[in-house]
């Protein structure tokens, strides 16, 4: 009980109010992202106790991700990597005319992929935490290449495009210190790109300066979202619960999983729950077209991996992904230090930890549903008004990541060839993918190679790393196997008749 | 209040000729008079973040003036390094350096070295130490040290940062110092003691070699334990856990360490000033407290003697980068 005390006092309760204000912000407006809000976020927990401190980057996490999703329904520009993989889905609705139905939708299922991710923390964290430690370099392989194949799966048009735009984001991931052998590639004698190219200016470029430079290139007022008086926010959400409430379970725990692998995070879980939903669906023809479904899939999924992120955190202060990085440190700092240990002590810090979860959830109802409303500012403010303030943020947001110069240039440069890119019908979010995971298959891939003396069999000496292994091996051979299948039917039907 | 146009005017050009004087007048007398900045070359949230931000904070209340922490990440801690090297030597910038100034030149990362700075103190000094899995098969330093020197080339594995990080060099240097030669184990580079430690308990590895608070978590969660830390003393925040000195009676130490720098060519004055408010600052309780609680070994050396070990430890890394075969 002394865990609700912790919690419900004016300090942490205000806490959390600015906190959902302040992601909110930072997630809807293009090109600040949610990394960002939590770094920015750092040094002022300095000063706050340790619940009002970890209130702040809890809710702050939660409300961007899910506001990132705001401007790519109404832009076309996803708000984190982890929305990218269903950009293409609410965006398609917009269009349509039923923007606020796909973010009511989002906003509900990132609500309940929350609230489970967070469940399954408070009840399984020590078990699922002794699973995730199962997986080594060859698991972690097979998992990165399992969504890098998604992403070509799931995208709508050409395959062999969606493929070169996933190579073009596996060469940008290789610029860099390479970690195995020390050596610096790509980088030009240029300091800044020795870390790499981080995903933030480069999503920013693809996205933002992209819709950018389409939007001008284009020349015309005429917009292509209007407000419709009868698109209500939560209006269709029963219906669509209760027909996709599966794909919401099977996302939320998909995402609860992934997301608890230190190797991998909530994007990777978007993106193969995304692949999963379209490979089970009755009607997967219509993902990408402004299908609901796939938002169900991916958004659940999303959210509960930020939760799930939480459980490698807190059991063995190893981080699940880039916000738990940032938290340990604040953790550490407020005395509460990760381990089984922070189960047990006495002081109910952990049940305030994990009140604040279910509360920072539960508050992005009625602080979600105001943004929606409020996001028909996009629409309404004039594009030549709006484009040019998203370009300021654009800039901002690449800057403050590092505080480096190099890459607002890199965030330019990135943008000219999305834009080249994407005027020829490539799509931009296998290349994002591409750049987030291309360094986690090299590296495992090598790290692996290393201490097995060059043996590939090795990844399939394990179980776990032998069951993935298969899965990606059926999925690359799906289409011919769907071929094969298809064919041998229509001989039979043609000799039956 | 409502200037009239002479007074403003008296106002202006007295404010202007006291911002002259001060200027003038050397920074000696009032440093320091604005608020300071400290470049920390790692990211915010991070253990070295965290030092710089509390290390700021007691300065604050020695110097009575504001100290900004400012993260210049990037690089490998070049970016950051570098930024310091660059700002004016007036006493207004200042960085929290890391033992990557010993290391990243000899491997031709970069052109920067020790020499490049004013040292005025060292505040943290991390010794390593040597990390098994708890359900490994290695009850003893002494049977892990018999099965590197018996069993075949590139046997046992070990981990903890990437190639060429300090904690490669500190265990490979110790490897060095016991005859054994250093690619005797394969080092498995990672991306930090995060990812080490998660293939430690995995079983993907056998040894991970990270300074001990880092493996502090997985050590109470019962899946790994340290054999032992390459210091002359044992770490007050671990007091069970044996040195090697006393194990194997090696006094070879190679750790990281963290000290507040400033630009070359900075006024001995400035830099007196800063090294006594430093002190003042590394003894009080906010700081202390901070690196006992986190398990951050504490190591004072004015800037003489910070400057002296940078040149020793410098001589002492350059050693092992040629030995690993990193040097470039």
């Amino acid at each position: 009980m002394n865990g609700v005390g912790l919690v419900l006092n004016f300090e942490t309760i205000l806490v959390i109010l600015a906190a959902s204000l302040f992601g909110i912000f930072v997630g809807a407006v293009p090109g600040l992202t949610a990394t960002m809000a939590v770094a920015l976020l750092v040094p002022l927990t300095f000063y706050m106790d340790t619940i009002p401190a970890i209130a702040a980057i809890v809710t702050t996490s939660a409300m961007a991700i899910f506001a990132g999703d705001i401007p790519g329904t109404y832009l076309n520009i996803p708000g984190t990597p982890a929305s990218a993989a269903y950009v293409g889905e609410s965006y398609a609705l917009a269009k349509k005319g039923r923007a606020r139905e796909a973010l009511g939708i989002n906003l509900v299922c990132s609500v309940f992929g929350g609230i489970f991710g967070t469940i399954i923390l408070i009840v399984v964290a020590q078990s699922l935490a002794e699973v995730a430690l199962k997986f080594s370099a060859f698991e972690y392989f097979w998992l990165a290449v399992l969504g890098l194949s998604c992403s070509i799966f799931i995208s709508v048009g050409s395959r062999t495009k969606a493929f070169l735009s996933l190579l073009f984001g596996i060469l940008l991931s290789t610029v860099g210190l390479d970690m195995m052998s020390g050596a610096p590639r790509f980088t030009f004698g240029v300091p800044d790109l020795m870390a790499g190219i981080n995903f933030i200016p480069v999503m920013i470029g693809m996205f933002a300066l992209n819709e950018l430079m389409s939007y001008y290139g284009s020349k015309s007022e005429k917009k292509t979202i209007s407000v419709v008086d009868k698109d209500s926010v939560f209006h269709n959400v029963p219906g669509h619960i209760k027909r996709y409430w599966r794909n919401m379970v099977r996302g939320s725990s998909i995402g609860t999983l992934i997301g608890a692998l230190p190797g991998a995070g909530a994007d990777i879980a978007a993106w193969i729950s995304y692949g999963v939903g379209k490979g089970r669906s009755k009607d997967s023809a219509k993902y990408g077209t402004g299908n609901v479904e796939g938002i169900v899939d991916a958004s659940s999924a999303n959210n509960s991996g930020i939760s799930g992120a939480w459980v490698p955190a807190l059991v063995f202060g190893i981080p699940g992904d880039s916000i738990t990085a940032i938290v340990i440190g604040v953790l550490y700092m407020k005395g509460m230090n990760p381990g089984p240990t922070i189960f047990m002590d006495g002081s109910g810090l952990i049940y305030a930890l994990f009140i604040v979860f279910i509360l920072a959830n539960l508050m992005m109802l009625p602080i979600g549903y105001m943004a929606i409303r409020l996001s028909k500012l996009f629409i309404l403010t004039p594009s030549r008004v709006l484009m040019p303030i998203i370009l300021c943020f654009c800039i901002v947001g690449a800057f403050a990541i590092n505080n480096s110069v190099v890459d607002i240039w890199l965030m330019l440069i990135v943008g000219l060839v999305a834009y080249l890119l994407a005027v020829n019908d490539f799509p931009m979010a296998p290349a994002i993918l591409g750049l987030v995971l291309g360094s986690v298959v090299e590296n495992n891939f090598m790290s692996a190679m290393l201490r097995t003396g060059g043996d590939l069999t090795s990844f399939f000496a394990r179980p776990i790393s032998a069951g993935l292994g298969v899965a990606v091996i059926l999925l690359w051979c799906s289409p011919l196997l769907i071929k094969a299948y298809r064919y041998q039917k229509q001989k039979t039907e043609r000799a039956s008749l | 209040m409502i200037m009239t146009n002479h007074s403003l005017k008296t106002f202006c050009i007295s404010s202007l000729a006291a911002a002259v004087m001060a200027a003038s007048s050397s920074a000696l007398a009032d440093y320091p008079e604005r608020p300071i900045t400290l470049i920390v070359p790692w990211a915010a949230g991070g253990g070295t973040d965290a030092t710089a931000r509390t290390i700021a904070r007691a300065l604050e209340e020695e110097l009575g003036q504001n100290v900004n922490v400012v993260n210049r990440t990037g690089g490998s801690g070049v970016v950051g390094h570098t930024a310091m090297l660059n700002a004016a030597p007036d006493g207004y910038t200042l960085g929290l350096a890391t033992v990557e100034v010993n290391t990243m030149h000899w491997q031709g990362l970069t052109d920067l070295t020790y020499e490049d700075f004013t040292p005025i103190a060292q505040i943290n000094y991390d010794s390593p130490g040597i990390q098994v899995a708890t359900d490994g098969e290695f009850e003893s330093l002494d049977a892990l040290m018999e099965a590197i020197r018996t069993e075949p080339k590139g046997s046992l594995t070990a981990s903890g940062t990437g190639q060429g990080g300090i904690w490669h060099l500190a265990f490979t240097g110790f490897l060095m110092d016991q005859g054994i030669p250093a690619d005797q184990v394969i080092w498995i580079p990672s991306e930090g003691s995060a990812p080490a430690m998660t293939e430690l308990a995995s079983g993907g590895i056998d040894i991970v070699s990270t300074s001990v608070p880092e493996a502090r978590s997985m050590m109470d969660a019962g899946r790994v334990k340290s054999f032992a830390v390459m210091a002359a003393e044992r770490l007050s925040a671990f007091p069970d856990i044996p040195t090697t000195n006393e194990l194997v009676g090696s006094d070879y130490q190679v750790g990281a360490w963290r000290g507040i720098v400033g630009p070359k060519g900075m006024d001995p004055e400035v830099v007196a000033t800063l090294e006594s408010a430093l002190e003042a600052a590394y003894q009080s309780d906010t700081y202390q407290d901070f690196m006992t609680q986190r398990g951050f070994g504490t190591e004072w050396r004015n800037a003489e003697e910070f400057g002296q070990m940078m040149e020793e430890m410098d001589g002492i890394l350059g050693e092992i980068v040629e030995q690993v075969g990193l040097a470039n």
